[in-house]
């Protein structure tokens, strides 16, 4: 495990419904432990490259890999097996579960218990359950809903169903996290700290960090490389400073025009 | 004064559920239901009596190890002797543990999974044709017309392979499942449920045809005599010597199955509780809760839905299977008449009516419906016939029963009601008579009071509290 050995890559990645065009040649990639950001306007096809990242889409043409094996064929639960881990913009929790249940189902392909350990009640069973209980928890600590565990998911606040929802993904074990849009609907205090959490699952877990924004703000702050789409096409792609100043991503936010108007 | 009443009856209940009154509820209410029933057994209060006293071993605020013992009492000692008693009663007992059974197998794909499957009965025509092929003598039949059996012609099997074929079923009907899962998990929502309503029927046509060109099923007339297994010598003899006294009439071999039938059927409901029980604590059951409740979200947790959604019909139809079997053995005959469409529904009743989701729930249910139908309303039909036939009036309308249009037949009122009732549980309890409940788990961050909750509703998901309902 070098720090040179290719993360995530995608090559030509091309996704199309019927006759549109959702995403188109994308190349990308990401490296170990860092934060990027996918920004573009609404209908830039951004979730649509997450879903086919993810395995919920599969990619009309081009190749995806990750940690040099080829993911772009498989199903979403096994690509989730390989690290990934995702959320999702409209929050999918599952509702009538309590929350550390849901943080435990995100420990699925992490449980080696065999229907035969199930049945008989066995002592891997016990232990692997007690464990999972455990790690949830502690999970719940660090994404900050701590003592919400016998909630039901679809009673906590907005915000907190976030936070659930983020806590579900790490139960995953994930090597690459991806957020979509992570801050949408919060207030500008909450989005605040879930940028301190994304430094800490950074810094403290290694985790690398894929997050779709809206809120430039956020963007800026965070992250240490930032793609630009529009149109399902990468239309920029750079540091935040580079990106802010950049004519084509400024006509992108802002329309046609505005990128010479504003210079001029 | 409506809500100080209600006040005064909840502190009541709470006052005869907490500490040891419960145990002296519990037992004193037994003792009325089975007085009542040894008593007069052919009254169906004294019946409904007893079987709320069994339920209330399950809902009364006690320690498992008395729950267990006084379930156990009910189910070994009390049962067969009451039964005894009066054979039907051993009927209706019999007939709910076969339809927990099914409920708690079709619990597990619609309440567990979510996968509505209207065409369950298949699984449990698969274990009763099984037996009622290898059981019988319609080996030697293939190639005789049906109704045409030579008297002499020998079974192909002895009767004590029938234990053997209860676990065959249960895989045969795992099989099955898997058989009709392979093509459903390609459709979703509405269609699915077309496609498992079409199987059903696909099935319930297979053993009504299947006649020609080889004799396999016997057609529409099914399959008779098919074969129980044989009593040890002296068995019936040693029943009433010891409990005879007690019964208060000689039990005849004939009757005596109705015993057996009872403890085998009990034993297969409790495994499939414990299996369900099991299944649903585990990772297993939470990726069928996260499949029914957001299939994407669960793929995207690295659950393999397909694979999941085969396990739940493969479990769900085993429980079919092995009652199949046991169904077949019980009546000696199968015939298609027995897995129609209706019995789909019927079974998926029980589920919503119980609880979808929740394993006492579903279990009750069937309890509910069964007695409603075998019980119940069957002696209110009855009442209403008597009513016809005799001078009665019915008041204000000034209108006599007899008059009665013979479309409007008291008889036929039965379903009617039933449907009734059904609608308005529908209303009024839409989750069911014990609607399910996510476990509640002690965890170190939470309040004190919500894990002293936690344990006394642990309690109620546990194993021994379920294993009451199902001896009624």
């Amino acid at each position: 495990m070098t720090d040179n050995e290719p993360f995530l890559v995608t090559e030509g990645v091309v996704k199309r419904f019927g006759g549109l065009i959702a995403v188109n040649k994308m190349d990308f990639t990401i490296d170990r432990g860092k934060i990027y950001s996918i920004i573009g306007p609404n209908g830039a096809g951004k979730t649509t490259f997450f879903n086919t990242i993810s395995g919920i889409y599969r990619a009309d043409e081009g190749s995806i890999t990750f940690k040099g094996k080829h993911i772009g064929r498989m199903s979403a639960d096994a690509i989730t097996a390989h690290r990934i881990a995702r959320t999702f913009q409209n929050i999918r929790l599952f509702s009538s579960m309590t929350v550390v249940e849901n943080i435990m189902v995100g420990g699925y392909t992490r449980l080696r218990q065999s229907p035969l350990d199930i049945l008989l009640r066995l002592k891997r069973f016990r232990d692997e359950e007690r464990a999972a209980e455990i790690k949830a928890e502690e999970l719940m600590e660090y994404v900050g809903v701590h003592g919400l565990g016998n909630e039901l998911a679809c009673n906590l606040p907005y915000g907190a169903q976030r936070r659930v929802e983020i806590a579900r993904a790490l139960a995953v074990e994930p090597e690459l996290l991806l957020l979509d849009e992570p801050t949408a609907g919060m207030n500008p205090h909450e989005s605040e700290d879930a940028l301190i959490l994304f430094r800490r699952l950074r810094d403290e877990l290694g985790i690398a960090i894929l997050l779709i924004e809206h809120d430039m703000r956020v963007v800026m702050k965070v992250s240490e490389r930032i793609t630009v789409m529009d149109y399902g096409e990468k239309i920029a792609e750079g540091e935040p400073k580079d990106i802010a100043a950049n004519p084509k991503v400024i006509e992108a936010y802002l329309g046609r025009g505005a990128a010479s108007g504003l210079s001029a | 004064m409506k809500n100080s009443m209600r006040e005064s009856l909840a502190r009541l209940a709470n006052h005869l559920n907490t500490g040891r009154n419960p145990y002296v509820v519990s037992i004193s209410l037994l003792v009325v239901g089975t007085a009542l029933v040894y008593l007069s057994p052919r009254s169906i209060l004294a019946f409904l009596v007893f079987a709320g006293a069994t339920a209330m071993i399950y809902f009364l605020r006690m320690n498992k190890t008395a729950k267990l013992a006084l379930a156990v009492f009910v189910a070994v000692v009390l049962v067969p002797i009451l039964g005894a008693r009066n054979i039907f009663y051993l009927e209706v007992i019999f007939q709910i543990a076969v339809f927990a059974a099914l409920s708690l197998g079709l619990n597990i794909v619609v309440g567990f999974s979510g996968i509505l499957n209207l065409g369950y009965v298949a699984f449990y025509a698969a274990g009763a044709y099984l037996w009622g092929f290898f059981g019988s003598q319609q080996a030697f039949l293939l190639h005789e017309i049906p109704g045409t059996a030579p008297l002499d012609t020998p079974f192909l099997l002895a009767p004590e392979w029938f234990y053997v074929f209860v676990l065959l079923g249960i895989i045969v009907a795992a099989f099955v499942g898997l058989l009709l899962g392979l093509p459903v998990l390609r459709v979703r929502g509405d269609y699915l449920a077309i496609v498992t309503l079409g199987f059903g029927e696909v099935v319930r046509q297979l053993v009504n045809n299947l006649d020609k060109p080889l004799n396999l099923t016997n057609g529409p007339q099914g399959i008779t005599p098919i074969q129980k297994p044989t009593l040890p010598q002296g068995v019936v003899d040693a029943f009433n010597a010891v409990v005879g006294p007690l019964v208060g009439n000689r039990v005849t071999p004939s009757q005596f199955y109705n015993i057996v039938f009872y403890f085998i059927a009990l034993i297969v409901v409790l495994a499939a509780i414990v299996v369900t029980h099991r299944l649903d604590d585990s990772k297993i059951g939470r990726a069928w809760t996260a499949i029914r409740e957001d299939e994407l979200a669960a793929t995207a947790m690295g659950i393999p839905a397909n694979k999941l959604k085969l396990a739940a019909f493969a479990v769900g139809a085993s429980f079919a299977g092995g009652m199949g079997v046991i169904f077949a053995a019980s009546r000696t005959f199968v015939s298609p008449d027995s897995f129609n469409f209706m019995q789909s529904i019927g079974v998926l009743t029980m589920v919503i009516l119980g609880g979808i989701g929740s394993i006492p729930g579903v279990i009750i249910g069937a309890a509910v419906v069964i007695i409603l139908n075998l019980q119940v309303l069957q002696s209110f039909s009855l009442y209403l016939t008597q009513l016809r036939q005799s001078d009665a009036v019915i008041p204000i309308l000034n209108f006599a029963w007899k008059d009665l249009s013979t479309q409007l037949d008291p008889a036929k009122y039965q379903r009617l009601l039933f449907g009734l009732i059904l609608v308005l549980m529908m209303i009024y309890r839409p989750a069911g008579l014990i609607p399910a409940s996510r476990r509640i788990r002690e965890l170190k961050g939470t309040p004190d009071a919500s894990v002293s909750d936690g344990e006394t509703n642990g309690d109620a998901n546990g194993d021994a509290p379920e294993e009451a309902d199902d001896d009624r």
